[in-house]
């Protein structure tokens, strides 16, 4: 019995071995990094769902020889518990701006060496030493926007969106035809807006009652999603949602039916930067990766493929006129002047948000 | 009531295929919608061999369920062999642990091996879910079917002349491999398949356990159901059908002649 | 080594090493890490995680009441068909198993998402009454509701429920119904007190086959319920991942753990059940 017991012991602890060395499977810090330099760098990018061109990837691979494992993902919280769990290690990050201010708090992301990102020169200087990277020292901006609500033109009859109210996503008429965002952040933001709160208010009495609107909606929700929104705008299986400006414009390409307005209340205005973790053993090639993407040829590219407004100036002057010139992409001061750009909330009101979220979900 | 029973035969089988012919359909769908047929097209199928994403994540499928599988079906062989020896509250134990993954429910497993694997490799920096995680976590779940296929074979076993062999002079090892292991062969074969069936349509468990460089076909899935629906993933999911459609034709087809030949 | 002491083959104890030591290492260590995260909180050992379980009661009961849903009407549409299957000629058998397997080869997420296409107001059978009743048909809401749900649920874990209750019921002899029908039963009588007993032990093992996996669903619910109402295992996906924006082991795990304890009763009443089942089923013969 005894044997027994230290055979089982010892094997559990050869197992143990083996999955420690499985797990460390290729990487072996910085004695192999001489080595890797001159094998194929493969480069882990994550970026938001439909938010490049995808040739683009194939052209950088080409030109420098790095391999890019290019994966997605549907929020920037989805994003952040899979770094912080430590299931995956990425290089290039495309977080928006709250959580770029909050991964720079919690010392996740890497200094940038600018010396290697030259293109960074031809970014705006509207865009540049925002705040949430006030010493622009962590992030490049890759695109912005705002968050626009969207809906058909068959079914939505004038009188109810001449007002552009955020209203329209609690209209009783529409029961069971609005869609939501399906991530706490953005959904908060819209019943903050139609409650005329700032969208990062810390106060607890303000978090209750847009979480009360947001009960009061549920009755009248199809159906909580992200990027599902497309197929769902597109069929019209729903007539009204709330979405990114950027991505508003693709369905329209492809429902004519389909318009848009920014919320007269406000909305949220976002910015998202390319970012390199702390913890990415290929700094250098993924300093080359955000140049590339900063390129005017391919900041145009990106910037036709996924219609959000792009900060990069070279670029923007080579976009169509009728591109420069629309308001849902680059919305006029007055509309911009309504909006207002996420911070990163402190952890007391995350939990806040996290606990009302999860009410509105098992509230039947 | 035959009549009856025929035509509810018929229901059912026509729920469990209806959704196999919208996905085959829509596969030839020329538009992009997944809810509106617009016209015959194969471009879904010329888009899904230029997917390198879809290609790779298949092929890293592949390679998880063969790993899994054949070193569950060595462990999960050894095991049922050794419990199949033991009586009383022993053999009650280790079948209760065997079952402990069957019965469990999956995400139950896929949490409480996370919860194991982000605590190991928090102590080792500079590690990550991927390949080896994502092995273990195959293994440990195919290992309990692969034990309750094998069992029931040594059970059936004609033990008589294993011992004839050793008493004839044959090393037990050798006796075990030539004598034992031809007999209980059609439950590991059987064991091996379900478990490379399992591990290959897995999604649960390799949702929690695995990385970002290392995602298997049902994960690709997953992350790409949640950005517009592709039909590629129809066109895909109509091949891997017409692969496994074929398999089984020619497996069934074969097996009445082996019966034939039995009587 | 230890010949002697083997009764039949091989080394025994040998061969159960690699065994042990896995289950050991990847079994029983990370659920007693379940356990060890339910009791404890930022402050070490703590009961106040279970307040989560009486928090969430209704998510629980949801969970609990649409996977029995499913499982009873699996069982209800699963019997006949395996019923007549179990009558049939051998290679009609074959057939039919073969024919009942196969769907589940299909990747389930792409499977449930087809049900999408299917259900939708703008989806197949919407459409087909349009044509049938006009432009005019108001068109039936058939998903995004925990109906559907169910219906994802029984269409996915229908051929868990057809095939152990088939297999049980191949091994019924068929001399035993004769001589029940000689001995003077009906129909219905052979069903109800030769059929039906002598199936329990398939049917108890669909049951477990549909439930177990019902009630800790997360992508189900998600896909096709519209990710409106959350059920247990959506609940325990969020504290996990932290899709709402905050990862929380350790409510995950006391959650996680209800659930395992919830089937552990289950299982040991089924099981109770079927040796019931079984001394009556003898007391028949």
């Amino acid at each position: 019995m005894k044997k027994n017991f230290y055979r089982i012991a010892i094997s559990s602890l050869l197992v143990l071995l083996i999955v420690a060395g499985l797990t460390a499977c290729g990487e072996r810090g910085e004695q192999t990094e001489e080595k890797a330099k001159s094998e194929k760098v493969t480069l882990n990018v994550y970026n938001w769902g439909e938010y490049i061109d995808q040739s683009v990837l194939d052209d950088f691979e080409e030109e420098t020889g790095i391999k890019v494992n290019y994966t997605t993902y549907a929020s920037n919280e989805e994003m952040y518990s899979k770094i912080v769990s430590g299931a995956a290690s990425y290089d290039v990050i495309i977080p928006s701006e709250y959580m770029i201010s909050k991964m720079i708090n919690e010392d996740l992301l890497a200094e940038l060496d600018f010396s290697n990102i030259p293109n960074y020169s031809m970014i705006g200087d509207d865009y540049k030493r925002l705040d949430y990277d006030p010493e622009e020292k962590y992030s490049v901006p890759y695109t912005w926007g705002t968050v626009v609500i969207v809906y058909n033109t068959q079914y939505v009859d004038e009188e109810d969106v001449e007002d552009e109210s955020v209203n329209l996503l609690w209209n009783e008429k529409f029961k069971g035809k609005i869609l939501m965002f399906d991530n706490p952040r953005d959904a908060f933001a819209l019943a903050h807006s139609k409650l005329g709160q700032s969208l990062n208010t810390l106060d607890r009495g303000q978090w209750d009652a847009a979480a009360e609107e947001l009960m009061k909606q549920k009755k009248f929700v199809q159906a909580y999603v992200m990027d599902q929104v497309f197929d769902k705008m597109i069929s019209e299986e729903a007539y009204i949602a709330p979405y990114y400006a950027g991505d508003a414009l693709t369905m329209m390409d492809e429902n004519e039916n389909l318009a848009a307005y920014v919320p007269k209340e406000g909305a949220n205005k976002f910015f998202d930067a390319m970012c390199v973790l702390k913890s990415s053993r290929h700094k250098k090639e993924a300093e080359q990766f955000i140049n590339f993407m900063c390129d005017t040829e391919i900041a145009v590219r990106n910037a036709e493929e996924v219609c959000y407004a792009i900060p990069q100036i070279e670029a923007f002057k080579e976009l169509d006129e009728e591109t420069q010139e629309d308001t849902m992409i680059y919305p006029p001061d007055d509309v911009l002047s309504r909006c207002e750009v996420f911070i990163d909330l402190p952890q007391e009101v995350l939990e806040w948000q996290s606990e009302l979220w999860i009410k509105l979900k098992t509230c039947y | 009531m035959k009549t009856l029973l025929k035509i509810y035969n018929f229901l059912i089988v026509a729920f469990l295929y209806l959704p196999i012919f919208v996905i085959l359909i829509f596969s030839f769908n020329s538009g992009t919608s997944r809810a509106k047929f617009e016209g015959f097209s194969l471009q879904w199928y010329q888009e899904l061999f230029a997917d390198e994403l879809i290609l790779r994540s298949l092929y890293y499928s592949v390679i998880i369920a063969v790993l899994s599988a054949v070193i569950a079906t060595v462990i999960g062989t050894m095991a049922a062999v050794g419990i199949n020896s033991l009586r009383g509250w022993k053999k009650s134990a280790f079948l209760s642990v065997n079952n402990i993954p069957v019965v469990n429910p999956e995400i139950v497993t896929a949490i409480s091996m996370m919860i194991l694997f982000v605590f190991v490799l928090s102590y080792f920096n500079g590690m990550e879910m991927g390949f080896g995680t994502l092995l273990i976590a195959h293994i440990t779940f195919n290992i309990p079917y692969v034990v309750l296929s094998v069992l029931p074979k040594l059970r059936g076993m004609d033990q008589n002349i294993y011992h004839a062999a050793l008493d004839l002079g044959c090393p037990p090892a050798k006796a075990f491999l030539k004598v034992v292991i031809p007999q209980i062969m059609p439950g590991i074969i059987s064991g091996l398949i379900m478990a490379f069936t399992l591990s290959l349509d897995d999604f649960v468990i390799s949702y929690f356990n695995s990385g970002a460089s290392f995602q298997t076909l049902p994960i690709t899935i997953y992350s790409m159901t949640k950005k517009p629906y592709s039909l590629k993933l129809n066109a895909l999911s109509t091949l891997l059908f017409a692969v496994v459609l074929v398999l089984m034709l020619a497996v069934n087809i074969k097996k009445p002649k082996n019966k034939k030949a039995k009587s | 080594m230890s010949k002697s002491s083997s009764v039949s083959i091989g080394n025994q104890k040998t061969n159960l090493v690699p065994f042990s030591a896995w289950m050991v290492v990847f079994v029983l260590v990370p659920i007693a890490l379940v356990v060890w995260f339910a009791f404890t909180g930022v402050d070490g050992f703590t009961f106040s995680n279970l307040k989560w379980i009486y928090v969430y009661k209704s998510t629980l009961w949801l969970s609990v009441k649409l996977a029995f849903i499913a499982t009873v009407i699996s069982l209800v549409l699963a019997y006949p068909i395996a019923y007549s299957m179990s009558r049939a000629s051998e290679k009609v058998q074959r057939n039919a198993t073969l024919f009942i397997m196969l769907p589940m080869w299909m990747n389930f997420l792409v499977r449930t998402y087809a049900w999408m296409t299917i259900l939708e107001d703008t989806g197949l059978i919407n459409s087909v009454l349009k044509a049938i009743f006009g432009a005019d048909f108001q068109s039936l809401s058939l998903i995004n509701n925990h109906g559907s749900v169910v219906l994802g649920m029984v269409y996915n874990y229908l051929p868990y429920m057809i095939l152990p209750i088939y297999t049980a019921l191949t091994k019924i002899d068929g001399s035993l119904l004769e001589a029940a029908r000689d001995l003077g039963a009906r129909g219905h009588q052979v069903l109800a007190r030769v059929i039906l007993p002598m199936s329990v032990p398939g049917i108890i093992s669909g049951i477990t086959m549909v439930f177990i996996p019902s009630i800790s669903t997360f992508i189900i619910s998600k896909i096709l319920g519209g990710g409106k109402d959350y059920l247990v295992g959506d609940l325990i996906e969020d504290y996990f991942l932290g899709n709402s924006g905050v990862v929380n082991y350790n409510i995950g795990a006391a959650l996680s753990l209800v659930i395992m304890i919830l089937i552990l009763i289950a299982t040991f009443l089924m099981n109770h059940f079927d040796k019931d089942a079984k001394t009556n089923g003898g007391g028949v013969i």
